[in-house]
């Protein structure tokens, strides 16, 4: 049950990361990022890949963080030009272009049959126990950092500037503010979390193919973010709690609901994640901590 | 000084010309106002000159300098300020926050300077919130200095908007509908204030449909009808002139 709880805390640990990303571009800078799967499945690879050829893990990890936020470039530049709506259709299709390149670029990653012997951290502490424990240490203090950095950037005069970009970009342009060049640096650095959190996914799992990046990553962020209110610091981390206690605990329910099967069970899963989201946005579409909702 | 000036500006949409062929010149320290009928042209005319629309013919110079083909946030630099008809305040940001945001120059839009250079950051933080409680004060809206944008009254917008053009360090204001949905006592609050700021030397070019208060406040007034200047002159006499009762009686 211990190991259990940790593997859990190491999925919930990396899901926050991409919901306090997520918060970056949509909560604070109101730009729909439907595709931060591919940010993540970019640092995921890249990491995977560097540590693969023998790149020490920090190098790894930096690498795929810096590689979600040059990825993020061009979408950002576009975001400048396109409505939000346009924007939400285009990076959903930028994560399925990178899905498809990982599918069909194999001499590189190996296509669908997938990256495997992904160097672990903390290897020397063995397999499971105190190495999982002190990956999850490690994930803990990632999420730290990560939340005192947005705090700092949200509370700052560029925090202030991305959410006025959010309320209204006319308005501030004619304030003489250009939204251009911060939506772009949101952009990247949304999807740098990301970035981590693939490099967190990769060395946790060992194992990562491109079917474990399908859209249904980004929503499940999305989720995780409306449930706790967009635009909150601890709205992206409470609402992650409540998305990965959904997505674990409806496990058990099987154990009390009977005459269901394990597959009609993973339906249930979704169907249940699927009816809080809808009760969420029913009643409370400002999520658990009054955040920003359009 | 000439501060603002038009010359031959023409905008189409659709074929349908909504300005065609405005000349004005407004002096760098003047008060002028520009009144004309619903669709007569003048918050298109205003977008031209602001940068919002493009013009397809014509120019507009600020202070001797020509304006065309710059961005509005860059006009807006310059010192050309404009206020929008209807209010348009930062919604989740806070009456203070809404000002703070609009002041120039600021080193802490950078990120790097965020992280690297926090003292900097901090001391310019301090210097616009004295300035933001500056303008609090004179536009009288401490009281809802820490009420967030969407929770404020019509006038309180009104206010709010020209106190964000006032971060900003105009050195011109384009104003666009400042009494619109204003109640008659506070109508006199605003003229004092746009009379006030006048007399600190900002140019002002006032839209507005409120005919009486805007020729009390103004020394000079443009008439627009169908996208073209129809009179100019000081109040009282252009609004004696037939060819501007007849617009505005057919105009409804």
């Amino acid at each position: 049950m211990d190991a259990y709880l940790v593997a859990v805390g190491i999925i919930l640990g990396i899901y926050m990361l991409m919901t306090l990303g997520l918060n970056l571009h949509f909560g604070f800078t109101g730009m729909i990022n439907f595709g931060q799967v591919g940010f993540f499945a970019i640092g995921a690879y890249t990491s995977a890949l560097l540590a693969l050829a023998g790149a020490p893990m920090a190098v790894a990890f930096a690498g795929a963080v810096l590689a979600a936020a040059l990825a993020a470039l061009p979408l950002g530049l576009m975001a400048l030009r396109l409505r939000i709506e346009y924007l939400a259709i285009a990076t959903l299709g930028f994560s399925e272009i990178v899905r498809v390149v990982i599918v069909s670029e194999e001499w590189l990653t190996k296509g669908v049959q997938g990256l495997g012997g992904i160097p672990r951290l903390f290897a020397s502490l063995g397999v499971g126990g105190n190495a999982e424990l002190a990956y999850l240490g490690l994930i803990a203090l990632a999420n730290l950092a990560a939340v005192l950095i947005i705090r700092r950037i949200v509370a700052s005069p560029f925090g202030r500037l991305i959410q006025a970009v959010r309320d209204d970009e006319e308005a501030l342009r004619a304030l003489g503010k250009d939204p251009a060049g911060y939506k772009v640096r949101v952009f990247m650095l949304g999807a740098a979390f990301a970035g981590l959190a693939g490099a967190f996914y990769a060395h946790y799992l060992t194992y990562i193919t491109p079917e474990q990046f399908v859209p249904l990553v980004t929503f499940y962020v999305w989720m995780a973010m409306i449930m706790g209110g967009a635009g909150r610091i601890p709205g992206a981390v409470a609402g992650t709690l409540i998305l990965v206690l959904f997505l674990e605990g409806s496990r058990f329910l099987r154990d009390f609901v009977p005459g269901v099967s394990e597959v009609e069970m993973a339906s249930l899963r979704l169907a249940a994640v699927g009816l809080a989201l809808i009760l969420f946005t029913l009643y409370r579409p400002q999520g658990l901590f009054g955040g920003y909702s359009k | 000084m000439t501060g603002l000036e038009v010359f031959g500006l023409g905008k189409a949409f659709d074929g349908l010309r909504v300005v065609e062929d405005v000349s004005i010149a407004v002096a760098g320290d003047e008060l002028a106002g520009l009144i004309g009928p619903n669709g007569a042209g003048k918050s298109t005319l205003f977008a031209l000159i602001t940068g919002f629309e493009d013009a397809d013919e014509g120019e507009v110079r600020f202070f001797g300098e020509l304006l065309n083909n710059l961005p509005p946030e860059r006009r807006a630099r310059k010192g050309l300020a404009r206020t929008f008809q209807i209010p348009r305040p930062f919604s989740h940001l806070t009456v203070r926050q809404n000002l703070a945001v609009a002041a120039p120059d600021q080193s802490g839009e950078h990120l790097l300077a965020v992280f690297a250079r926090p003292g900097k950051v901090r001391r310019e933080e301090a210097a616009i919130a004295r300035r933001v409680e500056e303008v609090l004060a004179f536009l009288e809206l401490d009281r809802v200095a820490e009420t967030p944008g969407r929770q404020l009254s019509g006038g309180q917008r009104k206010l709010l908007e020209i106190g964000r053009v006032l971060m900003t360090a105009p050195r011109f204001l384009l104003l666009d509908e400042p009494f619109a949905g204003v109640n008659p006592r506070l109508i006199e609050v605003i003229a004092d204030k746009i009379r006030a700021l006048n007399a600190e030397g900002i140019g002002c070019l006032v839209v507005e449909h409120n005919i009486q208060a805007l020729a009390r406040l103004v020394g000079r007034l443009f008439v627009m009808d169908w996208g073209r200047i129809l009179a100019e002159g000081a109040p009282g006499e252009v609004l004696a002139r037939p060819e501007v009762r007849d617009a505005y009686i057919g105009g409804g």
